[in-house]
């Protein structure tokens, strides 16, 4: 047998993880716009997307053909290689940070002589920081794309979004101090582990006494992915359509399904770290009930899934009911409310933490 | 296995390209960006040698490096922003009132 | 397999290196910065420092480039202009640049079998993990230094809102 027979295998196997987490991530944002669209429509008394297809549900498969079929305007006096980077950027670094998100129990599968982990895709030490790298880098879609549009509103529109992620990005990381602390750890597993002994309480959330961490966690989410109330980036009354406002066809669509990954990105962030990722709530209680590998696998992944469902849908419920803040005010809230929380939240955590081993 | 030398002339390469860089480049931004690779070469060479000897001081260093860079780019770029307030230009040859 | 990963990313960054030099708008050159750090930090990580690697995608291209970009965009002058003076610059500036590549080459060379090889295996089959080492390092011997640096930053800071203020 080849030497290098073992690392080849491993590098299909690998890749068929990606292309089937990629292909789902992508579906699920597909139908996380439509889910958006109806959710919004029924809290603000009407029906939404309900024509194509039974309750509308192809209507993302309409969207994207229609989409897909526009012409692909390009402005004239833009700056084109960063103006088609842009929005590559973006998507990207949107889907990237998937590769590190424990979406399983951890399942070891062998398959000839070589075991891959079919619970997640690769199992970093530095799991956290990766997800911060990765969204730190998308800041470079934005910023492009309204640099290279060479149009005033989309100049401004990157602007106010790169300076929000600048700024929001502090509180965001400081909010997960806490929960490292209690876990010990930067692997996305540890942390996820460290939740699983009683259930929903020993989630950070409750047990770990993580609430206001995931407050200013939350905040911070929106500021990051620039949803209501902090979508000012995109402030259609004020900006046209911020930084995406030159941009048409498939670039747009690029922008949009970066958004929706984002979301789902934060969601699956939130979900690990403070909701206990894909324990169960009732911890160990029905662990007899369904007890075969099929199902042991099964189970974990549709509690991470429905985690996740249900921040998005706190998401959509936020956007249908707050107003949009001012710029003084969002610049305000990020750094002399959620920034000093976030910093106590520590300073309380460490305390408590210390206490807590000495005695 | 790659032969730790190679990491070095990796560095040395950056480096040098970094030197040439600051000299040549006119505009005030992209000289202080060519500083920045040279940091970033003399912190390829910190931790292959801390990979090499393994000593974990090399990897502190770096930190360090990272952090002094962070704050001397705070500053560096507030500078810039007062010198294009006050001449319009950027390129380093137009800041000359010192020298005539 | 990690020659490979080297000869990638060391072209890759040795590229933008270049790239850098070439560019005319400070926008592309600071791309290609962006391009440089991100294999340095494929490179860090193949040498075993995966907590640089990510502070190195943090620190550098999230937060410090970021700023040189937001500069770039914000005080939109164009493209760079050689001027007379440049010409000394360029004349030394090339020889200069490559005397110094080859002394460092040559010594480099030279002391091939002492430096050795780096091993990827050890270096993350490690059950210690490099984090730990390192913030046990930081928090203890060299604490003083970690604090010294917080002022340094909050001067810095300081420094940064003075002199961008409108009037100066």
């Amino acid at each position: 047998m080849n030497p290098h027979t073992p690392f080849l295998i491993f590098l299909l196997l690998s890749i068929a993880k990606i292309v089937v987490v990629l292909v789902i991530t992508l579906t699920a944002v597909a139908y996380t716009v439509l889910l958006e669209r109806k959710v919004l429509g029924r809290m603000q008394n009407r029906w939404g997307p309900s024509r194509v297809g039974p309750f509308g549900l192809l209507q993302p498969l309409a969207d994207g053909i229609k989409l897909f079929l526009k012409e692909d305007i390009m402005p004239l006096s833009v700056e084109r290689p960063l103006f088609i980077l842009a929005p590559l950027i973006a998507l990207s670094c949107a889907l990237m940070s998937i590769a590190v998100v424990p979406f399983g129990k951890a399942t070891p599968v062998t398959i000839k002589g070589v075991t891959v982990d079919i619970g997640q895709i690769a199992d970093l030490n530095i799991g956290l920081l990766v997800i911060l790298g990765i969204t730190s880098i998308g800041v470079y879609g934005i910023a492009l794309s309204g640099w290279s549009s060479n149009n005033k509103y989309s100049l401004f529109g990157s602007l106010r979004a790169s300076a929000q992620l600048i700024s929001y990005e502090l509180a965001l990381g400081l909010s997960l101090v806490g929960v490292v602390l209690r876990a010990g750890s930067l692997r996305l597993r540890d942390i996820v582990d460290s939740q699983s002994a009683h259930g929903a309480l020993s989630w950070n959330i409750l047990g770990g006494f993580q609430i206001v961490a995931f407050f200013v966690y939350m905040m911070s989410a929106y500021a990051e992915t620039n949803r209501t109330p902090f979508d000012l980036p995109e402030a259609e009354s004020e900006l046209v359509a911020g930084y995406h406002t030159e941009y048409s066809s498939m670039k747009f669509a690029m922008f949009f399904m970066a958004e929706y990954a984002n979301m789902i990105t934060v969601a699956c962030v939130a979900t690990l770290l403070f909701l206990g990722g894909a324990n169960s709530p009732f911890g160990h209680l029905f662990d007899h009930v369904l007890n075969n590998a099929f199902f042991n696998f099964l189970i974990p992944c549709l509690w991470f899934v429905a985690k996740v469902f249900s921040f998005i849908l706190l998401y959509i419920w936020v956007r249908a009911t707050l107003p949009r803040f001012r710029y003084d005010q969002l610049m305000g809230f990020g750094w002399k409310f959620l920034l000093p929380i976030a910093m106590l939240n520590i300073l309380a955590t460490a305390l408590a933490l210390a206490f807590h081993s000495t005695v | 296995m790659v032969p730790i030398s190679y990491y070095l002339i990796l560095a040395a390469i950056l480096f040098c390209v970094g030197i040439a860089a600051f000299l040549i480049k006119r505009n005030v931004i992209t000289v202080f960006m060519s500083i920045e690779l040279m940091l970033n070469a003399v912190n390829l060479t910190f931790v292959a040698f801390s990979h090499r000897w393994h000593q974990i001081s090399g990897q502190i260093f770096v930190f360090f490096v990272m952090v002094v860079a962070a704050a001397e780019a705070a500053v560096g770029l507030a500078i810039i922003i007062a010198l294009f307030r006050a001449r319009q230009t950027l390129n380093i040859d137009q800041v000359d009132l010192m020298k005539n | 397999m990690q020659l490979a990963l080297f000869i990638i990313f060391g072209l890759l960054a040795v590229l933008g290196a270049f790239n850098l030099l070439a560019q005319k708008h400070p926008i592309n050159s600071a791309l290609s910065l962006i391009v440089v750090m991100m294999s340095l930090a494929v490179l860090y990580f193949s040498l075993g420092a995966e907590f640089l690697a990510a502070a190195q995608v943090i620190v550098y291209s999230g937060a410090i480039m970021v700023l040189f970009v937001f500069v770039i965009m914000l005080l939109n002058a164009g493209e760079e202009e050689h001027t007379d003076d440049s010409k000394v610059a360029s004349i030394v500036g090339f020889p200069g640049a490559a005397a110094v590549f080859c002394l460092l080459t040559f010594v480099f060379l030279k002391e091939k079998a002492t430096l050795g090889f780096s091993h990827l295996e050890s270096a993350l089959g490690g059950a210690v993990s490099n984090i730990v080492e390192i913030s046990h390092v930081l928090f203890t011997k060299l604490l003083l230094p970690f604090e010294v640096t917080s002022i340094l930053v909050l001067v810095a800071i300081l420094g940064a809102v003075v002199l961008a203020r409108k009037e100066l």
